[in-house]
């Protein structure tokens, strides 16, 4: 058993023992089991993946960052959702509308743009993914 | 008696006020509860955050990010956080005179909230972007704020970028702060600072220190935590600042209208002594008139 705390600023969304927790990664998954090695890693955005009572609970997150101890492992995220509060059509039409925005745009010109519709890209595609399994 | 009238057409008026500043005083009490439980939510966050920079630093040595570079060119950016709305005491006036005090240079100012901004465009400064923020403020809404601050620095139009804020420190207590946003000090990376949470907290020291001890690990390497924390570090403390200063706004919101409507119900309270004072020389006039008259035809 591992503790895992999920925070993002606006509130904790989890707490609690959990058997394995897999994080996406800049470099891939990794996975977390007990007794892990202390460890710091930036996360992606994408599928957090924890076991708790041999159910396995999947988690859309944002770019964050990991902090990994024998006992515990918190993860910092700007955002956590659960299957059950994910809008599919909300998602899907975020993502549709950053990608048509997308195609719009100047490489050059709106960098910062790009930068912040592949963000929020990556963050529905992350959570469709969850809610359709 | 047209004197009794103004009195009781004033006492109305002062009524009425007092059921204005009454339901605006509720109105801010209930928001201020949900600001403050915000600005609580956050800690968490921030211990955390503190907790790995404060570790980073350690391994930080010889470690270059554009965010940690003192440059000599450029100019200074000032975000000033202020509120949208009047009647909330005196913590935009406080604020003005903390950034008369504190920026003293030649500075460009980008702007949350419109009373600031009012004045700052009267007392001539150049106001290069104004933010309006939703109540309550969501995490989404400030991103795109500090990556504009970030992106402005980084391009070297400003080698220098501030947060003027009020920190929220009780009900009753908001302070009015100035802090440097970028380039990011170092030394004061991993500090506490009182605005990270409500209310003043010691450090606490065994926390740092058994931080310090972790032997961790950076996967792949320091370099690239470094490089993802950074970006996530400013995003978080211009929240924070946001966050508290909304929390101040409703707290000095709430007290300045408590006061208000306290002050009403006094008001009202001599008047209408003072109207039933004069209610009752007029009878007491009367009376001895139709005394005397009767008196008279006796």
């Amino acid at each position: 058993m591992i503790k895992l705390n999920i925070v993002t600023p606006e509130k904790k969304v989890f707490s609690g023992d959990v058997a394995d927790v897999y994080l996406p990664t800049e470099t891939g998954e990794i996975g977390v089991l007990e007794t892990h090695t202390a460890m710091v890693t930036p996360l992606v955005p994408g599928e957090l993946r924890y076991a708790m009572e041999g159910k396995v609970y999947p988690l859309a997150i944002g770019s964050g960052f990991a902090e990994v101890d024998q006992e515990s492992i918190t993860v910092l995220t700007d955002m956590a959702v659960t299957a059950d509060e994910i809008d599919e059509t909300k998602a899907e039409k975020q993502k549709n509308e950053a990608l048509k925005a997308l195609e719009n745009l100047d490489h050059v010109e709106d960098a910062e743009e790009i930068a912040h519709l592949q963000a929020t890209i990556g963050r529905s595609t992350a959570q469709l993914k969850i809610k359709r399994g | 008696m047209a004197n009794l009238k103004d009195i009781r057409r004033r006492i109305k008026s002062v009524n009425n006020t007092a059921q204005i500043t009454k339901a605006m005083q509720m109105v801010a009490a209930a928001k201020m509860k949900k600001a403050q439980d915000q600005a609580l939510a956050g800690r968490e966050y921030a211990d955390k955050l503190n907790l790995v920079l404060t570790n980073l630093k350690s391994n930080m040595e010889g470690l270059a990010h554009p965010y940690l570079e003192v440059r000599e060119e450029g100019k200074h950016l000032v975000l000033v956080i202020s509120t949208d709305k009047g009647l909330c005491g005196g913590i935009n006036t406080n604020l003005l005179k903390k950034v008369r005090l504190e920026v003293t240079d030649e500075a460009d100012y980008s702007t949350v909230g419109k009373k600031l901004r009012e004045q700052l465009i009267k007392a001539d400064k150049t106001i290069v972007e104004d933010f309006t923020l939703e109540d309550p403020i969501s995490f989404d809404e400030v991103k795109p704020i500090a990556k504009h601050l970030a992106d402005q620095y980084l391009n070297g139009t400003y080698n220098k970028v501030s947060v003027s804020f009020t920190n929220f420190v009780s009900t009753l207590v908001q302070e009015p702060h100035v802090s440097q946003l970028l380039p990011v000090d170092p030394s004061k990376l991993a500090e506490k600072r009182d605005y990270e949470g409500v209310g003043k907290d010691a450090v606490n020291e065994t926390d740092t220190a058994a931080a310090l001890e972790k032997e961790y690990s950076f996967e792949p390497d320091a370099k690239s935590v470094l490089n993802a924390l950074l970006p996530q570090y400013i995003t978080f403390q211009v929240y924070q600042m946001v966050v508290e200063a909304r929390a101040s706004e409703h707290s000095a919101r709430m007290v300045a209208m408590k006061a208000a409507t306290d002050n009403a119900d006094d008001l009202a309270k001599d008047l209408k002594l003072e109207y039933n004072k004069l209610r009752q020389a007029a009878i007491t006039a009367e009376l001895l008139e139709i005394t005397t008259a009767m008196k008279a035809l006796e």
